[in-house]
């Protein structure tokens, strides 16, 4: 069964309450080698978001919504995440298209394409600390699960089960992107903040699938 | 005297996660280039440490009247929401909206001064791009020239015997820095726009007369010895007009 705009609406929401639960340990995350503004960032851009869902149009599509996201977070998110996740999600947008209904198969491809905005955008590479490291195992793993038969609910389980081991797998790198980088060896032992809101925001996405398909 | 914001100048974006930065930035270069566009894109839409889209946005349209704008930013993600704007900008206008790999300072400063003297988009990227050699180790003065800059030592080494030489093909003077803080920021910007009128190569010391930072690097205080040479038959008038201008004090006496 696929996800439509229901899924698609429901897992904003589901971020914004995330992301405001989490805010002050993304914060906490950011400050121990960052700039500290991680959590107030991305919690004033998905708030800015939630308002605007009222305004979508009838017959509106998944990709409606998560250009919705992107042009919301590019406009409202002050630091790094704001073009980060706003590329993501217009990317997303673009894979997504004009369909109503999102497959497994419809799923991993949008989640690579955003991974790809990422990466095209803030040039970093696995391993070096940064959002990367969640989102490319996710989106290994949603491509494995999706060409095992695994139906949209599924892929996205997988990937938000792997984008939390990549979070957590941050913790003994050595950043090399970003404000982190600055601080060389000291950054090791951190989680990075943006892969943690990476882990956060795409097990919002699971559930919001579950709780639509039933499963 | 042109209009500021002449839309046969190329502009200027600065874009730094302080508002302050950027102001003051403007102020600063603004002394040098003052009918060049030069906008402000600090902080965010609220008074934040952070960068806008929409303000960086509205900055590159402010900037670029025709003859393209020249970005430069500061921390990462001041580039991250440079680059997200540009991707929003129509192809057109995209093609002359450049974000110059310098110091936010330095190679603004050298941006202005170039797009005051009407260089072309590329010759004002290549001004702030100059900066990236000034600020580190082992910058002498070929490597604080910038592209199309070998320095020529050659004039550097002439007999000093007299103050004026013709030797082979080339003219120089020799003057002496008579104003009291040396040749800083706004005299060398004077002077770097008086070289630039002319179309003939003049060197300073070796230095090419048209780059501000490299001017600037050779560090000339009051009482310093200038060597103002051009290799170059038709040169003699830039150098007359510029060892003039060092000998005139730049109103500073």
């Amino acid at each position: 069964m696929g996800l439509d705009i229901t899924w698609a609406v429901d897992w904003v929401r589901r971020s914004a309450d995330v992301i405001a639960e989490h805010r002050v340990e993304l914060i906490r995350l950011d400050r121990d080698i960052g700039d500290g503004d991680h959590g107030e960032n991305l919690d004033r851009g998905f708030t800015a978001v939630v308002p605007k869902l009222d305004d979508l149009a009838a017959g509106s599509t998944p990709g409606d919504v998560l250009k919705l996201v992107a042009m919301t977070l590019i406009s409202t998110v002050g630091g790094a995440a704001g073009p980060l996740y706003g590329t993501a999600y217009l990317k997303a947008a673009a894979a997504a298209g004009s369909e109503s209904s999102l497959d497994g198969e419809a799923v991993a491809r949008i989640l690579a394409a955003a991974r790809d905005g990422i990466v095209a955008r803030g040039k970093a590479e696995s391993g070096d600390k940064t959002m990367i490291d969640a989102w490319t195992p996710a989106v290994d793993a949603a491509a494995a699960a999706a060409a095992s038969g695994a139906d949209a609910t599924a892929v996205l389980a997988a990937a938000a089960d792997a984008a939390e081991a990549g979070a957590v797998a941050t913790e003994p790198l050595v950043a090399r992107k970003g404000r982190a980088s600055y601080l060389g060896e000291r950054s090791v032992g951190h989680r990075d903040p943006g892969a943690q809101s990476t882990a956060l925001l795409l097990r919002a996405a699971a559930d919001a699938a579950s709780e639509s398909t039933g499963a | 005297m042109p209009e500021v914001g002449d839309s046969s100048r190329v502009g200027l974006v600065f874009v730094s996660h302080s508002s302050k930065i950027a102001e003051g930035l403007v102020d600063l270069a603004a002394q040098m280039a003052p009918t060049v566009a030069l906008v402000a894109a600090g902080g965010t839409d609220d008074g934040r440490i952070g960068t806008s889209f929409d303000r960086v946005t509205a900055a590159i349209v402010e900037a670029d009247s025709g003859a393209g704008a020249v970005v430069l930013c500061d921390l990462g993600s001041a580039i991250l929401t440079t680059e997200t704007a540009l991707d929003f900008l129509d192809d057109e206008q995209r093609a002359r909206v450049v974000i110059a790999d310098a110091p936010l300072v330095e190679g603004g400063v050298a941006a202005a001064v170039a797009a005051e003297a009407g260089d072309a988009l590329d010759a004002v990227v290549a001004a702030a791009r100059s900066a990236n050699a000034t600020s580190g180790d082992g910058g002498g003065p070929d490597a604080a020239g910038g592209p199309g800059d070998a320095g020529a030592p050659a004039s550097a080494a002439q007999p000093e015997a007299a103050a004026t030489t013709a030797t082979t093909g080339g003219y120089s003077r020799r003057e002496t820095i008579t104003n009291h803080d040396g040749l800083h920021a706004r005299p060398a910007a004077e002077f770097v726009k008086l070289a630039s009128t002319f179309g003939q190569r003049v060197t300073v010391n070796g230095i090419d007369a048209r780059s501000l930072l490299a001017i600037m690097s050779l560090g000339l205080t009051k009482g310093a010895s200038v060597e103002i040479a051009s290799e170059d038959p038709e040169g003699v008038a830039a150098v007359d007009a510029l060892a003039d201008l060092v000998q005139s004090g730049f109103g500073e006496h």
